[in-house]
This record gives C-alpha cells, sequence and structure tokens, in this order.
C-alpha cells in the first residue's frame, strides 16, 4: 500500500522583500508502506521543505500531499519527525523527553515511562534516564531524539539530514542502529540527505532533486541485500556501480546549486 | 522606564574553582589550583573589606576635619548610632521589625502578583497573535507613563494602609516581567514548537510544555531587576502617606533634618534588597538546573 504520495506539489513562500520563492515545484513522490526512501540533492533544493509538506507543518501551495491515502490538512501524529538540529527539551530529562510522545497522547505516567525505559534500552541508552541532554554527546542526544519519535510506533518517519551534526564514525554506527530500529517497527521512511553514501547505504529507492526550485530528477531502486551494515556496505561492488549511476545524475545538479552560490562554473568532483 | 527587555545573561563570571589567571604550570611544589583560587578570593574579600572600611574612615575623617557637613551628609558614627537605637530600643513608630516586615510585606506581595499578571500576559500576548496585535500599542503607551506618579493617585484612592503601596509595586514589577516573558515567549525554538506538536502535544500543552520553559530564562533574568522595582514601590508609596513602614521611618527622619536616619533607613533597605537578590539567584540556579553550567544565567557575585 503507498504511505506517502505527493502529486504535483509547489510550494513558494513569501520573501522578506515582498517577493515570492519558490521551494519546490511540481515534485511527485509516492514511498510504499515499510520503504526507506532517501532523498538526496545539492543544498537549497527544498528537500527539508518535502518533509514539512508530509507532516503538516506547512501546507502546499498548489497539488496534493497524501498519507496513506488521505490529504494532509495539519499535523498528522502518526508520523514521526527527527529534525536536523537538536529538537528535543533541554529541560527535560532523557527519561521525559522520550515519554513526551505517550503523556500528550493521553497515557498514564507510570505507562508513558516504563514505555521510555524499553526504547531507551533499545537505542542503547540504559542508565542515562536521568541526564539532562546537555550532559549527552551529539550522537547520544539523536539517539534520543529516534526513542522520542519512535516510541509512538510512527507508520511514517520522516527524517531531516539527522546524522548531519555528528562525526563520520558516530554517524556511520548510528545509521546501522537506525536500519535495526526501523526493522523493528517497519514504518515508511523519507531519508533528507546531502550525502548520496548515506543514502545508498540506507534506503531501498533513491531520489534525486534537481536544485532548487526542486523537482524530482530520476530515482533509482537500490537492490543491496539486508540486512546491511552501513560501515560495510560500501565495499559491495554493487554499491560503487550504483553510486556511479546515482552521482551522473546529481552531479549536475551539485554543480549547478554550487555555481549559485559562488559564482564559479565547475565543480571539483 | 523599560521597554527593551532585559537579556538573559547567557556568559556567567569565570567559575571560581578555574584559575582566572591563566597559569597552568604544574611544578610538583606549587600549591594546587583549589588552594590558589581560595587564597585569591580570601584575598579579594579582604581587599573589598578594606575598600569600605577606607572609604567610610575618610568620610568620617571629613566631617571631624569640618570638611563636610554633618547636617546635610550625615556621618558613619551617627548612623550607626541610629541603627543601633533602632534595633535595640525601637523606633519612633514602634519597633524596627514590624517596619522591615510590613515593607518587606508590601515588596513580596507586589512583586509576587506583579510577576505572575507580568508571566501570564506576556505569554498570551507572545502566543496569541491577535491579543498582541490588539494591546501592544497599549502597553507601549502604559511603559512609558512616569507610572511612580500612580503612587499619589493610589494612596489618594486606597488610603494609608498596604493596598495602596502593593498595587503601586505591582504596577512597577508588571512591565519588566511582561515584556520580557513576551519576547522570551516570541524567540522560542520554532523546531521545539513543531517537534512538540508531531508528537502530539495540544496548544496548551505546548504553551506549557515548551513555551513556558523555554521563556523561562528571560523571565528569570527580569525577576532580578523586578524585586527593585517593587521595593521602590513600597518605599515611594510609605513616603507619600503611609502610618508605617521604612518608607515612612525615612520619611520621618528627614521632616526631622535627620540624615543620618535617612541614610541608616537606606542601609536597611539595601540588606533587604542583596536578600532578596541571593534569594532569586538560588531560585534561579534550581530552575535551570537543565542548562549547562558555564551558561547559568544569573548574578554570578563572586
Amino acid at each position: 500500500m503507498t504511505a506517502i504520495e505527493l502529486r504535483n506539489v509547489t510550494k513558494k513562500f513569501a520573501t522578506a522583500d515582498g517577493g515570492t520563492y519558490t521551494a519546490i515545484e511540481d515534485l511527485s513522490l509516492t514511498v510504499e508502506d515499510g520503504q526507506f526512501c532517501a532523498v538526496v540533492g545539492p543544498t537549497g533544493c527544498g528537500k527539508s521543505t518535502t518533509l514539512t509538506l508530509i507532516s503538516g507543518l506547512e501546507r502546499p501551495s498548489r497539488g496534493e500531499a497524501l498519507v496513506h491515502g488521505e490529504q494532509v490538512r495539519g499535523i498528522d501524529t502518526s508520523t514521526g519527525f527527527v529534525f536536523q538540529q537538536d529538537a528535543v527539551f533541554p529541560w527535560r530529562s532523557v527519561l521525559d523527553n522520550v515519554a513526551a510522545g505517550p503523556v500528550y497522547r493521553g497515557a498514564s505516567r507510570s505507562e508513558a515511562t516504563a514505555l521510555a525505559r524499553d526504547w531507551l534500552r533499545r537505542v542503547g541508552l540504559s542508565g542515562f534516564e536521568d541526564r539532562y541532554p546537555h550532559q549527552l554527546s551529539g550522537g547520544m542526544r539523536k539517539r534520543v531524539a529516534l526513542a522520542q519519535s519512535l516510541i509512538n510506533q510512527p507508520r511514517v518517519l520522516l527524517m531531516d539530514e539527522p546524522f548531519s551534526a555528528l562525526d563520520v564514525q558516530t554517524r556511520a554506527i548510528m545509521s546501522t542502529e537506525l536500519l535495526n530500529l526501523w526493522d523493528q517497527t517497519k514504518p515508511a521512511v523519507v531519508f533528507v540527505t546531502h550525502d548520496l553514501e548515506e543514502a545508498i547505504a540506507l534506503a531501498d529507492k533513491v531520489v534525486v532533486i534537481t536544485a532548487g526550485p526542486g523537482t524530482v530528477k530520476a530515482e533509482f531502486e537500490i537492490d543491496l541485500p539486508r540486512p546491511r551494515i552501513v560501515q560495510e556496505i560500501r565495499f559491495d561492488p554493487r554499491f560503487t556501480q550504483l553510486y556511479e549511476q546515482i552521482w551522473e545524475a546529481l552531479r549536475a545538479e551539485v554543480a549547478e546549486a554550487y555555481a549559485r552560490t559562488t559564482g564559479a562554473t565547475e565543480v571539483a568532483s | 522606564m523599560i521597554d527593551t527587555p532585559t537579556q538573559p545573561q547567557t556568559v556567567a563570571a569565570p567559575r571560581p574553582d578555574v584559575p582566572v589567571d591563566g597559569a597552568t604550570s604544574s611544578t610538583p611544589s606549587a600549591p594546587s589550583a583549589r588552594t590558589r583560587a581560595r587564597r585569591r578570593r580570601t584575598v579579594l574579600a579582604g581587599a573589598r573589606l578594606a575598600i569600605v572600611v577606607v572609604l567610610l574612615a575618610t568620610w568620617q575623617a571629613c566631617v571631624n576635619a569640618k570638611i563636610v557637613d554633618p547636617f546635610f551628609w550625615g556621618e558613619p558614627e551617627g548612623v550607626w548610632a541610629d541603627l543601633r537605637d533602632w534595633f535595640t530600643v525601637g523606633t519612633s513608630q514602634g519597633s524596627l521589625g514590624a517596619q522591615i516586615l510590613v515593607t518587606l510585606e508590601e515588596a513580596v506581595l507586589g512583586f509576587i502578583i506583579g510577576s505572575i499578571l507580568g508571566v501570564v500576559c506576556g505569554i498570551a500576548l507572545g502566543r496569541v497573535r491577535l491579543l498582541s496585535e490588539l494591546f501592544a500599542p497599549f502597553l507601549k503607551a502604559a511603559n512609558s507613563i512616569p507610572r511612580i506618579i500612580l503612587g499619589s493617585i493610589f494612596t489618594v484612592a486606597f488610603g494609608f494602609g498596604i493596598q495602596s503601596k502593593v498595587i503601586l509595586a505591582v504596577v512597577l514589577v508588571f512591565f519588566g516581567v511582561f515584556f520580557n516573558a513576551f519576547q522570551g515567549a516570541r524567540e522560542v525554538d520554532r523546531n521545539l514548537i513543531a517537534n512538540a506538536r508531531l508528537l502530539g502535544a495540544s496548544r496548551w500543552q505546548v504553551t506549557r510544555g515548551v513555551v513556558l520553559p523555554s521563556a523561562f530564562t528571560w523571565i528569570l533574568a527580569s525577576l532580578h531587576i523586578s524585586f527593585g522595582f517593587a521595593l521602590i514601590g513600597a518605599l515611594v508609596g510609605e513616603i507619600l502617606g503611609a502610618n508605617q513602614g521604612l518608607g515612612l521611618l525615612i520619611r520621618s527622619s528627614q521632616n526631622n533634618f535627620d540624615m543620618n536616619g535617612v541614610l541608616a533607613g537606606m542601609v536597611l533597605v539595601a540588606v533587604i534588597a542583596l536578600a532578596a537578590e541571593a534569594l532569586i539567584t538560588l531560585l534561579e540556579r534550581r530552575l535551570l538546573r537543565w542548562r549547562p553550567p558555564q551558561t547559568h544565567g544569573g548574578a554570578a557575585v563572586e
């Protein structure tokens, strides 16, 4: 069944000087139930905007966004969202952060706490329940964010460059753990990133977005076997093949976006 | 008076247990950083005490040498004598404790009521756009009025009792807290609000669980100044007309041309203000426990 569908959506924003800025234009995208879809594109191509449309944080200017066949009209709480920057609540302990979702949804405090402890165990943060976010490393805070989102058992999980602030090693470890967690509940995932390696290592399908205004340039099925270990999958010859194929599509867009920001014409690749 | 919100303090003074002079030599015979820091603190405290002693002694010496006229400017010995009299014998209005308690009651009541009103109104206007569009011009206008003058009206309308002073203190406290709460409510990280809503929070839950704690940094910054305003409200109210209180004590000293009495009253008020400041700093430490230590707001006095 189709979990997420964007039909020819366009999103325009009003700019400060009174004009409009088109973030994405005529973009169509479908993600099946249980499918892991990675969206790659150059900086400023409207990748994050697609997520805000699916989550209901923003409405499309034209076209429609559907989740499980129904038009998105407001914030849908069956959708989980992991933000690029830290969005965990700094004044709540780790446990209270993870328990927030169930409490907001009407669970009793003891139920929510028990569930939160279980999820903290799954993301490997047992023993850190009473810490405040500022006492954790960046990778640990991401685990809190993941647990906070996954505890609500979302049918759709949206991730906006969630690991971009992490160092390379932590990032690879977190990616592998994300795949394990995803495997437990199998939501449909849209994972936005500008890192093509990360996209291929994680996803069933990679969608390349053009330099802004963003629209779909090409889609690629990733037929690498699962379960995958992100740190090792890149040595697979098939990985290299896919990388070359997709990079071919991505390169022009990256060059275009780069030229726009710097005035340069060629990008070192 | 206060139309720009007080910025929450983000960088505190160097922490006392860190050597400030930057010396990092680790000769085994050198005293440990902790010992040196403690010694430094003791020396600092001694130096401060010395400054006070020197100032007071100079003042007294000038009076004794007839350079300064104690009739107009008072003298340390006289201030001390007045304070001792008030403590041991009592004041012309009754015991000193009673006067302090009355003023304290007015200031604390005004502070609490004014702060709560300020926080509620600030958050409400910060969260509901229509409310802020409707009321912002009125509040700006009200803020530009020299509100201390309202004390005259309150004294006439509410009489010589505690009520008129509390209301004046409330009016003075409200605006400082209000503008900070308002600013704080508007500066909440958009991501945090979006995250709470996606996790299933209702509008009210977002206000209580995200906007309020996040604005607290701003609100607490304003509370430091606000207790001072509450105290001013109580004192001015008492000077304008009262039966009891430190303000009245200062006023009657002035009427008797007893400058030492005025200064003694000032000393008492300063002690109250400092004690309140210490309590607010404690409250702040407690409420902002979740923040990283180097950004603990508040007046780092040490």
